[in-house]
């Protein structure tokens, strides 16, 4: 499976990463290099056997339905690049 | 069975709907954050840096709001899964902090159940429940505020929502106007949603498609975040008679996402979804597997509260009720406390049609709801007491009731304050009528020759100058004496 | 006298009790290092000598009063991928601008709670990955060691090279850092220091910037493997804040390092005698199984037969998780911001800026191999790889009690040597990945120096839970090895 500058741009886009068109060839050389490596993965003869998601707990716990957070709106809002009064600001987004 | 069909240049086109209702968990915190859920507060007072995508925050959920999927699972005769994960959905969006909403997309806390709906002819119809899953709400965009910017209010942020998605089981705007219904009916009986829909606890995205008789499914839109029960049924009318202009032109429905516009009442493509996604699920590594025991479980279902069809079959079985009376009475579990208040110890058909009669159209009257009722339910007891011991003629009492709606007093003080009390004193009631006679001896003459129809004229006589206070039966019954 | 740069974290302790010397001189002296030797290493992206100075009058005032506790004016380094309140927290990238975070990591709060002082923000790779700190917007680390005879500059391994490099030349008693393939376990090695990453689970990853979720975990690195275990002990703890920490009491580690291995038997993994593995490493591989021998424990030939498939399934899992967790940088709530003609401009221009290339590779990777239509080929595939990775390992448990092996593949090599290929790179972890794939603790302690000079370590894995058995194999290592070399650019003595 090899990408083809096509997808790399459209990777590109689904991860909101803005790549010139000048650079498109080299990533797509990098990329293609790194999942040709990854490729011997394949060999791996994984039949039945059950993925593993993570490491850690094997089961959630369960936290209790109390109110011990929030009500930090100022310190929410102090690293914002841009904010209006008490809300976060954007460009306008059109639905 | 509604038989609900639309009439296209090409023939006669079915309608195939599905819903996907986003419900709103009862919690007092968010489902991975102990921040706030209350409705209205301030912008971004009730967020914490986990629902706000800060750097290092991580998730810890909220096991109510476990429990409440699993009640709502319970109430949709529904699989609860013991073993269940959570996923990230991976988008780009202004109100999604994160990057990615946690969701459960491979293995949801429940999987299928079935519900039936009422319908307007008094039949009824099973509608499959595909799965309920949890997952976290995004925030708020606001683009009105400003001519060039949107305004984000994370404050709902990460709140539990329950996505329930239904088969596509439904046939017609009144069906899926009834299964809303009876959904929201469901959830607020349980108390895991308050279904309020304008402040956004409920939503539903309408799934649609047309067919020709005896097809498959064709291609189906999904109409977005329609708001109330109105619109849902207003929007599967309008898009599937968009699609069927489509088919019917030559060309293809094309599968995407759609806003209904409430004041045109026509659907249109959301340009903010023109991208088609890509949501790159996988688990989410920061939370292991959900696994719940059966014991727990259990201990849930035996402290569910009676649910709207057992609760409508009593009211027929052990009350004597219509279904029609059974059926409105349990519409609203307010309404139906209030009713069982009010018959408890009492005649339970007098008391539904005291309740669904006079006392629905005084609160229509006055604009209130039943929870906001001046009359409670105590005092409407107390009324129909008065009725029944002969204190008050059910015309006297249809007039206290009245009063009653506007001053929210008791009906004994009311009968005390204004004099209402019906007269069975019988030598006051033989003196009226004493009087009424003298007053009309011509009558009386041709009464006692046959003319036995005046008999209601001296009834009316008697009571009018009693001011309708004369107890009905004791007039009757003297007048017959007194006049032979 | 020693010099107080000079001390071990557990001599220094032990001084500050005797009242030998004052925490605000010890905190005095390593910052007066820092100030002489952080503008040629780069071992620090923020150094906070007020708030250090603050902490450590502190501490004097707590000592004093008798109420010292296992810290109680130690000063640190602080890998800046731990949020700090109030500090600036980088992560080595421009993305977070001037980013302060509110809240404190629990790891460097419960180091707080035991009087610790934080001299600065260690340099690393930008998020973490990387594993020559190449990659970090701050510009890269200088390995305090040199070739012998050569003065050109070597890297300190990564992705926690700061914290390591800090370490070595003496400009820290100890730092924290994190490991998610390798990252404490390699620069440890490459900078002559110990290091070890715990079981998945044992240190809460709350408030630490997350690369990859499920196989991140914090832990110390020092200058012996006592230390390391003292600093682990007020690291490690259960935090309900974490839903993948472990609920687990933390065992006395530091009573551990002195146990010794008699009667264990470790393992010696055939699979780890990779091809081109240099004869030095594997020289001192052969010495290590001697010293243990020689100690009393029983060496094991065994098998870990996935071994081979752990670097591209850690490429697979890593950069899907990193996709997803820096999604959150997107120029709206925190960081900077590159306007744009819309929001999805803003997005596009802001994460381009922000992030360096390394980075921006793992996300595209990440983001590829998540994609529909590729997911069960890559991900799934991976991860189904990775639980036979672990089922080797739990089927070794059977037979061994640790498993002994090189840290690295080489010595630490010269600035841009392997840059220009990223698999070169990523061929430095293939010793150190499948513990942060299976979740098991792994050390890297030094024993000994290549024929130029540099340090070059070994690794001791053990069973999850069980770091107890790898700090005592570690120590016996330690003890043996007698290793005293010390880095040419350091702390005046």
């Amino acid at each position: 499976m090899s990408l083809d500058t096509a997808t790399v741009r459209r990777v590109a886009s689904l991860a909101r990463l803005r790549v010139e068109e000048a650079d498109l060839p080299r990533l797509e050389t990098e990329l293609n290099g790194i999942l040709g490596w990854i490729e011997q993965l394949q060999a791996a003869d994984t039949q039945g056997v059950e993925p593993m998601a993570g490491g850690g707990a094997e089961k959630l716990r369960l936290r209790e339905d109390r109110v011990t957070d929030g009500g930090i709106q100022q310190q929410v809002l102090a690293n914002a690049p841009d904010r209006a009064d008490v809300f976060f600001s954007v460009p306008k987004v059109v639905e | 069975m509604s038989s609900y069909t639309l009439e296209g240049s090409t023939g006669t086109w079915e309608v195939v709907i599905g819903l996907e209702v986003h419900a709103q968990v009862t919690s007092e915190a968010k489902l991975f954050s102990g921040a706030a859920t209350t409705f209205g507060a301030e912008p971004n007072s009730q967020v914490s840096f986990i629902d706000a995508g800060f750097p290092g925050m991580l998730p810890v959920i909220n096991g109510e709001c476990v429990a409440q999927a699993v009640r709502t699972g319970l109430g949709l005769n529904a699989q609860v899964n013991l073993w269940s994960r959570f996923d990230r959905k991976n988008y780009f969006y202004a109100d999604l902090p994160q990057g990615y909403q946690i969701s459960q997309f491979a293995f949801p806390i429940i999987g299928t159940g079935q519900i039936e709906i009422q319908l307007a002819d008094g039949s009824t119809k099973l509608i499959g429940i595909t799965r309920l899953h949890l997952e976290q709400d995004a925030g708020k965009s606001l683009h009105d505020q400003h001519p060039t910017k949107s305004y984000i209010d994370l404050n709902r942020s990460g709140v539990a929502l329950m996505e329930i998605v239904s088969e596509p089981d439904l046939r017609s705007p009144e069906e899926a106007g009834a299964y809303l219904t009876k959904l929201r009916q469901i959830l607020r009986y349980l108390g895991t949603c308050d279904g309020n829909m304008e402040q956004g606890s409920l939503r539903a995205d309408v799934n649609v498609s047309v067919r020709k008789a005896g097809e498959g499914f064709r291609t189906r839109c999904e109409v977005k975040n329609v708001n109330s029960i109105r619109f849902v049924m207003q929007s599967v009318e309008a898009e599937a008679r968009r699609q069927i202009e489509v088919w019917e032109a030559g060309e293809e429905v094309v599968q995407e996402t759609r806003l209904f516009d409430t004041t045109r009442g026509v659907t249109r493509s959301m340009r903010s979804k023109e991208d088609a996604h890509d949501y790159r699920y996988f688990p989410d590594p920061d939370l292991p597997p959900l696994v719940i025991e059966q014991a727990w479980v259990d201990q849930l279902k035996a402290a569910l509260p009676e649910l709207p069809d057992a609760r409508r079959a009593r009211y027929v079985g052990d009350f004597g009720l219509t279904p029609y009376d059974a059926h409105v009475l349990t519409l609203e579990k307010e309404t139906a406390a209030f009713y069982e208040t009010v018959a408890r110890g009492r005649d339970p058909k007098v008391a539904a049609n005291w309740l669904t009669g006079d006392f629905f159209a005084g609160l229509n009257r006055t604009g209130h709801s039943i929870g906001e009722s001046p009359v409670t339910a105590a005092h409407l007891g107390e009324l129909l007491d008065l009725i029944a011991d002969s204190t008050l003629s059910g015309k006297l009492a249809k007039e206290v009731l009245e009063v009653m709606f506007e001053t929210g007093k008791a009906p004994g003080i009311l009968v005390e304050e204004r004099g209402l009390k019906q007269v069975t004193d019988t030598g006051a009631i033989e003196a009226v009528i004493d009087q009424v006679m003298a007053a009309n001896a011509g009558k009386v003459e041709e009464y006692r020759s046959g003319k036995d129809k005046l008999f209601g004229f001296f009834v009316g006589q008697t009571m009018k100058a009693m001011q309708g206070k004369g107890n009905p039966t004791l007039v009757n019954e003297l007048l017959k004496t007194k006049l032979g | 006298m020693t010099a107080p740069t000079d001390y071990t974290l557990a001599g220094a302790r032990a001084a500050l009790a005797r009242r030998e010397i004052s925490a605000t001189e010890l905190t005095t002296a390593h910052l007066d290092a820092v100030a002489a030797l952080n503008p040629r290493l780069n071992a620090y992206i923020t150094v906070t000598p007020e708030a250090a100075l603050a902490q450590a009058a502190a501490a004097d005032a707590a000592l004093a009063k008798g109420e010292g506790r296992a810290l109680t004016g130690i000063p640190l380094a602080i890998k800046d991928l731990f949020c700090t309140a109030g500090i600036r927290t980088t992560a080595a990238s421009k993305i977070l601008g001037d980013f302060k975070p509110p809240y404190e990591s629990t790891v460097t709060s419960q180091l707080l709670r035991d009087g610790a002082v934080f001299l600065g923000k260690a340099n690393l790779d930008e998020f973490a990955m990387g594993s020559s700190n190449e990659s970090s917007a701050f510009g890269g680390v200088e390995n305090p060691w040199k070739r012998q005879g050569d003065d050109s500059v070597l890297v300190p391994g990564g992705s926690s090279g700061g914290s390591a490099a800090a370490v070595a030349a003496r400009l820290a008693l100890g730092a924290t850092a994190t490991d998610t393939g390798g990252s404490i376990r390699q620069p440890a090695a490459f900078c002559g220091v110990v290091g070890i990453k715990p079981t998945y689970g044992r240190c809460s990853r709350f408030g630490i910037v997350a690369y990859a979720s499920s196989l991140d975990q914090a832990g110390p690195v020092a200058r012996t493997v006592e230390d390391c275990a003292i600093l682990l002990g007020s690291m490690a703890g259960f935090d309900p804040k974490d839903s993948t920490s472990a609920d687990r009491a933390v065992p006395d580690f530091a009573a551990a390092v002195a146990r010794g291995v008699k009667g264990l038997r470790i393992g010696i993994p055939r699979e780890y005698r990779v091809e081109g593995l240099s004869l030095e490493i594997d020289a001192l591989w052969r010495q290590g199984m001697d010293w243990l021998k020689a100690e009393g424990a029983t060496l094991v030939d065994i098998s870990l037969p996935h071994t081979k498939y752990a670097l591209p399934t850690y490429y697979i899992v890593a950069p899907a998780e990193a996709s997803s967790n820096l999604a959150r940088y997107d120029g709206v709530r925190f960081g900077i911001r590159e306007e744009g003609a819309d929001l999805k401009d803003l997005y596009e221009r802001s994460r381009a800026a922000g992030f360096g290339p390394e980075v921006t590779r793992r996300i595209l990777i990440g983001t590829y191999v998540l994609s529909a239509g590729y997911y069960d080929a890559y991900y799934v595939k991976a991860q189904q790889v990775r639980a036979l990775i672990k089922r080797d390992f739990d089927q070794a448990w059977g037979q061994v009690d640790a498993i002994l092996t090189p840290a690295t593949p080489t010595a630490a090599f010269g600035r841009d040597e392997t840059q220009d290929d990223p698999v070169a790179m990523y061929l430095n972890d293939v010793f150190t990945i499948t513990a942060n794939l299976a979740g098991i603790p792994g050390m890297s302690v030094p024993a000994g120096l290549d024929s130029k000079g540099l340090p070059l370590g070994l690794q001791i894995l053990g069973r999850p839970f069980d770091e107890e058995t790898v700090f005592a194999v570690g120590g016996a290592i330690e003890r043996v090895a007698g290793f005293t070399a010390t880095p040419s650019v350091r702390a005046a003595a």
